[in-house]
């Protein structure tokens, strides 16, 4: 029978990794994800596994490397600042063709910035999380629930198509307490590839193997590059995932992730009960982006009001998702600082306005 | 009968080496030392970013290759999670002793079970010949063209000595590869160092003093002599920790 428990997110996404046999994780402390690293410390040497406190972030994804070259599930988590130390061995993972999970529980920024919530690492999960032609796998929770969920299907994503995952939340899903039901959490596996390339010395049973990102031919480089680029078409096809909360009749549309969502659902819940059409669109991959169900809902949408806990990060997706066919807005607050529903929905009503105004 | 062949761990791949340069004698002793003990079948190399970037070509065993300076924390990776490995890293002096500082002081600190073949030559060989933190004082390279200036550009560091305070660390010793009494020396260090990660010991690592003729500007011949005059004065070749030692020798 299933049972729930009640956890903070970052213990969470901890507990779901190891039980879906991550037995190796490599990080280096950082507020507010330090939860991860404390629980992996003291669950991992109890399931026979190990958590090793890296002497900087860029160790530790590269211990990462090592271990994802070496054949197992292994994982690190870290917030902003350190997610930007690892972006060298980011890099170096998807040219590689290596599966791990990264996990981002953002904070403040730039530079040191602030330990308070944010979503500033947006464009640099999606856009360039590190050099060269590359995207992650990049899943946003808004739950603690999907925390876990989303770990196990990041892991499964990763080893079906050799790439690695980012798991991006930020430190107010990490630090809050909710139930989490791990059986129901990890309920979907998939049928997953041998890791036939693994470095793992050769026995004296097959050819040896190479775990390499260096091309110094053009030729064979670009081919690796496309060859990557045709496994990223296929996760566009079938990994998108995006949840739409009364979005059917909805004159205006919501896009929101991750903690920010929350907040959304409770503005639209208020506007609802003001008579306001507003629906809510939660992209739950940020990549790949759930385009097409943003373009269906510009086929009767009037409006799009993006939320963010930063500057509009998310805004030109949302733009080119919907092909520009209606207006974008934008309203979100940063540096740590959370709208509140009021003040979300105070920003519908604007657009309410504006929109019986045109009508008139 | 046979009296020279290839190791077997050593690919038929022609090197890509330039004349004169130490790197294929130095390979030559890394895969001798793998076929002596027998491990080829269980041993992972991880190569660096620099001249020896195509190492993992030129082993017969499973090679990673790993961002600049960070081979000891991807042979961390894969020791930790899979210890019945073998695992090496060879690295220059630009990776081990500039960018990846960092990362092989903290795996002698931890006690890592790997081998660290640590190539020094005293520039970086594949940029075109820049100044390394082993540069000579006084030598000239292309971004020392006065000849590098202590008070400037700093003092070369001497990894072995260095390492040898950390308690992690259970083998160091400086070799040179620049006569045949000396390659055999190296030729033994290499292999004990590659012995004492199968007894467990910790970490080993065996610098080894390389010439580099094309950006020295020497003759092959010229360059080696310039290891043994001008090189081992600043790193004396010696044995500075070994745990295996009677009575556990630390200089």
């Amino acid at each position: 029978m299933s049972q729930k428990v009640l956890m903070k997110g970052n213990e969470a996404l901890a507990e779901a990794a190891l039980r879906c046999g991550c037995l190796y994780f490599f990080g280096y402390p950082i507020t507010p994800q330090s939860e991860v690293s404390e629980y992996m410390a003291k669950r991992l040497p109890q399931a026979g596994g190990l958590c090793l406190q890296a002497e900087s972030e860029v160790a530790a994804i590269n211990m990462v490397l090592g271990a994802a070259a070496a054949g197992v599930r292994a994982m690190t988590s870290s917030s902003s600042p350190g997610i930007s130390l690892m972006s060298e061995g980011i890099s170096y993972l998807v040219g590689s063709d290596l599966p791990c999970l990264i996990c981002n529980i953002q904070r403040g920024g730039p530079g040191l910035g602030g330990i308070q919530p944010t979503q500033q690492d947006y464009l640099q999960a999606t856009k360039a999380p590190g050099h060269g032609d590359m995207h992650l796998y990049v899943v946003a929770p808004a739950s603690v629930q999907e925390m876990a969920g989303l770990v196990a299907r990041a892991f499964d994503v990763a080893d079906t198509y050799r790439t690695p995952a980012l798991l991006l939340a930020d430190g107010a899903l990490g630090q809050m307490m909710e139930p989490v039901d791990f059986d129901a959490a990890l309920s979907v596996r998939r049928d997953l590839p041998e890791k036939s390339w693994a470095t793992t010395g050769h026995g004296g049973k097959r050819k040896k193997n190479i775990v390499n990102s260096l091309y110094l031919s053009p030729e064979a480089l670009e081919r690796s590059v496309l060859s990557r680029q045709e496994r990223y078409r296929e996760i566009e096809r079938t990994e998108v995932l995006c949840e739409e909360t009364d979005t059917a009749d909805a004159e205006i549309i919501l896009v929101a992730y991750g903690i920010s969502a929350r907040i959304c659902r409770s503005a639209l819940e208020a506007a609802r009960a003001m008579g306001i059409r507003a629906g809510l669109l939660r992209p739950i991959t940020l990549w790949p982006y759930p385009r097409a169900a943003l373009l269906r809902a510009a086929g009767h949408a009037k409006h799009f009001l993006v939320v963010e806990l930063n500057i509009g990060q998310m805004v030109d997706d949302v733009r080119v998702a919907t092909q520009c066919h209606r207006p974008v807005s934008f309203f979100g607050r940063c540096g740590g600082m959370l709208p509140t529903p009021e003040d979300v929905l105070a920003e519908i009503v604007k657009i309410h306005e504006s929109i019986r105004e045109e009508g008139a | 009968m046979v009296v020279f062949e290839r190791p077997r761990s050593l690919s038929p791949l022609p090197f890509h080496y330039c004349p004169g340069c130490t790197h294929g004698t130095v390979h030559r002793l890394v895969a001798e030392a793998i076929d002596a003990l027998e491990i080829e079948r269980r041993t992972v190399g991880i190569a660096p970013v620099g001249c020896a970037v195509l190492a993992y070509d030129y082993f017969e065993c499973d090679m990673v290759e790993a961002p600049h300076g960070r081979a000891p924390a991807v042979a961390t990776g894969v020791k930790r999670t899979r210890p019945d490995c073998i695992v090496f890293t060879y690295q220059g002096d630009g990776d081990l002793a500039a960018i990846g500082t960092a990362e092989i002081v903290h795996a002698g600190a931890r006690g890592e079970n790997i081998t660290i073949i640590f190539i020094n030559n005293a520039v970086y060989g594949m940029t075109g010949g820049q100044m390394a933190p082993t540069t000579l004082p006084g030598q000239i390279t292309t971004t020392s063209p006065y000849g590098r200036n202590v008070k400037t550009q700093g003092y070369p560091i001497r990894i072995c000595e260095l390492l040898s305070t950390l308690d992690g660390v259970a083998y160091a010793e400086r070799v040179a590869v620049s006569n045949p009494k000396n390659v055999l020396r190296a030729k033994a260090a290499i292999e004990k160092a590659f012995r004492y990660q199968t007894e467990g010991r910790g970490l080993s690592i065996v610098e080894v003093l390389s010439s580099c003729p094309t950006n020295w500007g020497m003759t092959p011949v010229e360059a080696l002599r310039w290891v043994e005059e001008a090189m081992i004065p600043c790193y004396p070749l010696d044995v500075f920790k070994d745990t295996g030692a009677k009575g556990g020798m630390n200089k």
